[in-house]
């Protein structure tokens, strides 16, 4: 019997190892609703599969995708539209490192939604989210720059299912859409960082299987939006119980 | 141009689909034209990783579409030849919930005709 030599890849430091059970070394947010709870992808999500790209040109500015890549790391949570924050953990993003969020259930929203996503992917041109449960997608989204002629395109892409049916709701009544204007102030606020003037971003939204995957109907259990709605519900209570209490 | 190769072998119902070099999103026309000349009527394909040296995110994307594709036809998608490295993101990504993976390809070949 001979022994076979283990093989090694050339994109072996830029994947995170697996986990059981997330833990965020992120601080600052509200609130921590990740830590134990595990990664979910498109396959374990309710909702139709949503294929999204989102790509600016960075016409006039010298940069070059790996600079890019880098500067969107290092600042990443500063180009996110108001209302929404990104806690990012002390690693930064890089393979394994859990980042919190909170995120208004629709704009202007007084109430923040906490969630977090888990850095599965880094490498000098990329680096990949995947959501964990109790979040509103089960997805993965990478963000990368390349370069198409003289210029460099930044671009974010999405694979998603809605987790359960209360946010698959949401979508089809207008979610979807304020999800994709999320990504496109993200890329309009990425190109003027580094002084694109005026930034025009271009989406292109492919519906992957619109087939609702029912067996993920327990996804439920973890539902923000259902959280909310008993939290809201529940709100007269605990505060008169809060009165009550000397 | 990518660096990705895929050859196409049958047995007993199956497509085999050998993937050499990389798997990322830019081989999609690679992946994609190899299941298509598998054509429908093959029962599972086989991706066998054997010769596989690299994968990105956009790879594991393009998977994920071959998925639901494969679904959608009714066949089954297994996987043989994965190192310890990429059983592992298959593992991460929970990918391995869906994709049947096997040790070797007469295991995957038995556990397709035995559907």
């Amino acid at each position: 019997m001979t022994a076979t030599a283990p093989r090694h890849s050339r994109d072996e430091e830029s994947w995170a190892h697996p986990v059981d059970r997330l833990v965020t070394t992120a601080t600052g947010a509200g609130m921590d609703t990740v830590t134990g709870h595990r990664v979910v992808g498109p396959v374990q999500g309710f909702g139709q599969m949503w294929q999204k790209t989102f790509s600016v040109r960075l016409d006039g500015v010298d940069v070059t995708p790996e600079a890019l890549v880098a500067h969107w790391k290092e600042r990443f949570p500063t180009f996110w539209p108001s209302g929404a924050r990104f806690y990012a953990p002390l690693a930064g993003i890089a393979p394994g490192e859990v980042a919190l969020l909170e995120v208004a259930p629709v704009p202007g929203s007084p109430i923040k939604m906490s969630t977090g996503v888990m850095v599965i992917y880094a490498d000098r041109e990329s680096f990949t989210f995947m959501t964990p449960e109790g979040h509103a997608l089960s997805a993965w989204i990478t963000f990368s720059a390349h370069r198409d002629g003289d210029t460099t395109v930044a671009q974010a892409e999405a694979l998603e299912r809605t987790s359960d049916p209360f946010i698959e709701l949401t979508y089809l009544l207008g979610a979807n859409r304020m999800n994709d204007r999320f990504w496109e102030q993200t890329l309009e606020n990425l190109a003027r960082s580094i002084g694109v003037a005026n930034p025009s971003v271009t989406a292109r939204k492919v519906c992957v299987d619109r087939h609702r995957q029912w067996r993920y109907v327990r996804n439920l259990r973890h539902s923000p939006a259902l959280s909310m709605a008993i939290g809201t519900v529940t709100a007269p209570a605990r505060w008169l119980r809060r009165r009550r209490t000397p | 141009m990518t660096g990705t190769t895929i050859d196409l072998d049958r047995s007993n119902g199956a497509a085999i689909l050998r993937i050499h070099g990389e798997i990322t999103g830019g081989s999609e026309p690679e992946l994609m034209g190899a299941y298509a000349r598998a054509g429908d009527e093959v029962r599972s394909i086989v991706l066998d990783f054997d010769q596989l040296d690299y994968m990105n995110s956009g790879g594991i994307g393009l998977l994920v579409t071959l998925l639901v594709r494969t679904q959608r036809a009714g066949q089954r998608l297994l996987a043989v030849g994965l190192s310890e490295h990429y059983r592992q993101i298959l593992s991460l990504t929970r990918l391995d919930e869906a994709i049947s993976i096997h040790d070797d390809e007469p295991a995957a070949l038995a556990a397709a005709a035995s559907r």
